[in-house]
């Protein structure tokens, strides 16, 4: 098996409140899915949803790179894509809920969670579809002259899929500002990523499309941060796709309710000894020495905000069943 | 100038492109040799083709190389450029140079473009239009003949239009692009050649609206693209029978013009459905339900279906032409049910 290694972000790094930042956001992300988690298991809602439990450096440090007009499209795993890109728990929270204050209405769920207003244009149920799109996003930045960039995040297990492989070419002939992001964690579902990849790492496909291949240590927040501002930096410039690979683990299973009997629990422990919420806990206290009560302070917080997403989300309407014919079309029909 | 100066089809579809595309600077062209010879400006040979089918000559000459965007042969790749480019200000046009090719990029269409706005809860629209040739008759055989406007129908959150005409052709195309729903525009090959007069300025023909093409008191032919000919055709030999036909000429599938339909029917009280696709739960299954569930009581006799048989598209000339629904065909049809 490979396995990253630790890697120093540059020097001239982020500033205390910017890793505070990235640390409160990661946080929020793990309590986010984690009170999901609990709530699919009682039963409060239908349908399930898979969990970012274990990957949040990487929403964490690539949406910290990117500004609040750019753009980002999602996976099937996106709670913590949208909350990194700023979209309201609350509305997060009533939308898992199927309540008609949700971001969409009750009408998407967990996979399909959009908030055009901070570029965030759609988790997704199809592996892979989030890639062209994240290239039409571009598009639009390019032909406007907008500088905005796109970024479209996908697993390892879309990397063997067609969309991947046309997006990476045409944003190449077509130099789009736009940011591939892997998240590689190691598993399609239920099949590891050695058994259904070709390439020995997901970013080394870039050179077959003659554009930077970067890799990245998925649990460290500073090296994803450090790569990211880089690759955006670059599609910023007008120089082009990047495509940047993040080695990372999902603690759980795919979905929630999948044991995970693919996996050995020896891998799931080292895994989960490179926890990135730890590592930055630990950085923030060594190196800053931010204290023990101010990282408690921080977690405190994120739970708070929960628990007022919950209670929004309880307490809010179901929708009207009108509403399965509304919103079709752009106007309404005759 | 004359003032009945007449147009293709295909000339039809340029005057709608040029013209959106000089007033709003947010529609641009994109699919594969939409211009030809992408990149070969400096030695004179861009252009080359001007679309598989000729119909955009002159664009890439007036818009440059942004606006009429060469593509590679990555129809997943471009759809999805276009929905993307769609839900964040722009209004593209896809070209699909076969609707045939759906298959390798349906999900875009399907999952994403059509559904969009409604996962979303509306909060986004997806203002792009996918233009694309359906249809047999060009000796092209199966995967390049089909006529898949029903399947393009049978999606919520799409809309589907067909025209019959170059008049048509340019009001629809406009009203597409201006459209803020995914729009499939579907031209049939054969009536690419085909024209008629067309005014000069831009204009829309509304989406959602049948037409009568041809008034008549004792039976409705109804028809969509190249079939509204046939049916125009059918009426003419159903003078000697002494039957005076009304063809009704859909234009836009999704939405449907309903009441248009059964105000027809309930004034002929026969129906003949000519259909150039497939029958399983198709165009002509359903417009024959359609009319039987909301004109019964007004029938004299059964909903009569013309279609092309349950098979693939045949290359051998006699075989397609057998394939296709013709005058003879919908006259038959329309005598059995007198």
């Amino acid at each position: 098996m490979t396995r990253a290694t630790v890697q120093e972000g540059p020097s001239g790094g982020p500033s205390l409140d910017e890793l505070l930042a990235l640390y409160g956001t990661m946080v929020l992300i793990r309590a986010f899915d984690q009170r999901f988690a609990t709530l699919v298991l009682k039963g409060t809602f239908s349908g399930t949803g898979h969990l970012y439990v274990g990957q949040e450096a990487v929403a964490a440090g690539v949406c910290a790179a990117l500004g609040a007009d750019d753009y980002v499209t999602s996976t099937h795993r996106g709670h913590g894509h949208c909350l990194a890109k700023g979209v309201d728990p609350n509305e997060m929270m009533a939308e898992l809920f199927g309540k008609a204050t949700g971001t969409c209405k009750g009408k998407g769920g967990s996979m399909h969670i959009a908030d055009f207003r901070r570029g965030m244009l759609g988790a997704n149920g199809i592996v892979g579809a989030g890639l062209p799109i994240a290239c039409g996003a571009g598009l639009t930045a390019k032909l406007t002259r907008s500088g905005r960039v796109a970024v479209a995040f996908f697993g390892d297990g879309a990397s063997n899929i067609g969309a991947f492989h046309e997006s990476l070419n045409l944003a190449a002939v077509w130099k789009l500002p736009v940011v591939f992001v892997c998240e590689n964690n190691r598993y399609g579902e239920a099949t590891p990523v050695e058994y259904a990849l070709s390439a020995e790492h997901v970013s080394d496909r870039a050179a077959g499309y003659r554009m930077p291949g970067m890799l990245a240590d998925g649990q460290d927040v500073l090296d994803v941060y450090a790569k990211a501002s880089d690759a955006v930096a670059h599609a910023r410039a007008g120089d082009g796709p990047v495509l940047l690979e993040c080695e990372t683990y999902r603690y759980f299973g795919h979905f929630v309710g999948d044991q995970g009997r693919y996996r050995s629990a020896d891998e799931v422990e080292w895994f989960r000894s490179r926890d990135c919420v730890v590592r930055c806990a630990e950085h923030l206290k060594e190196r800053h020495g931010v204290a023990e009560k101010r990282l408690e302070e921080i977690a405190a917080e994120a739970e708070r905000r929960l628990d007022d997403a919950v209670a929004f989300a309880e307490s809010s309407p179901l929708p009207d069943t009108a509403q399965i014919v509304a919103d079709v079309y752009s106007e309404v029909r005759r | 100038m004359t003032g009945e100066r007449a147009i293709s089809v295909r000339e039809a579809i340029t005057e709608a492109l040029a013209g959106e595309m000089r007033r709003d600077p947010r529609v641009f062209l994109m699919g594969e040799d939409v211009a030809g010879g992408a990149g070969r400006d400096a030695e004179g040979l861009t252009e080359a083709w001007g679309g598989a089918f000729a119909e955009y000559k002159g664009l890439y000459k007036e818009f440059g190389a942004e606006r009429v965007l060469d593509t590679p042969i990555s129809e997943m790749g471009y759809l999805g450029a276009a929905v993307g480019a769609a839900i964040t200000g722009m209004r593209p046009v896809a070209e699909l140079m076969f609707a045939d090719f759906i298959g390798v990029c349906l999900d875009q269409l399907m999952n994403q473009a059509a559904f969009a706005r409604y996962m979303s809860g509306g909060r986004v629209n997806v203002p792009m239009t996918l233009l694309t040739h359906v249809g047999a008759g060009v000796g092209m055989a199966a995967q390049h003949s089909k006529m898949l406007y029903s399947f393009f129908t049978h999606i919520p959150g799409l809309k589907v239009v067909a025209p019959s005409s170059a008049y048509h052709a340019k009001g629809l195309l406009t009203a597409a692009i201006r459209d803020d729903d995914p729009v499939v525009v579907c031209v049939h090959k054969l009536l690419l050649g085909q024209s008629e007069h067309v005014p000069e300025e831009l204009y829309e023909f509304p989406i959602g609206k049948a037409r009568i093409a041809r008034p008549g008191r004792d039976v409705t032919l109804i028809g969509a693209a190249l079939t509204t000919s046939v049916c125009l055709k059918a009426a003419t030999a159903l003078e000697a029978d002494g039957v005076d036909a009304e063809v009704v000429d859909l234009l836009s599938l999704s939405p449907l013009d309903e009441e248009t339909v059964l105000a027809s029917v309930r004034r002929t009280g026969r129906a003949v459905v000519v259909d150039e696709g497939f029958p399983r739960c198709g165009l002509a299954a359903d417009v024959a339900a359609l009319i039987s569930m909301r004109a019964f009581d007004d029938l004299d006799g059964p909903v009569k279906t013309v279609t092309a048989p349950h098979a693939p598209v045949p290359f051998s000339r006699p075989l397609e032409v057998a394939f296709m629904p013709d005058a003879a065909k919908v006259r038959s049809a329309a005598l059995e049910g007198l």
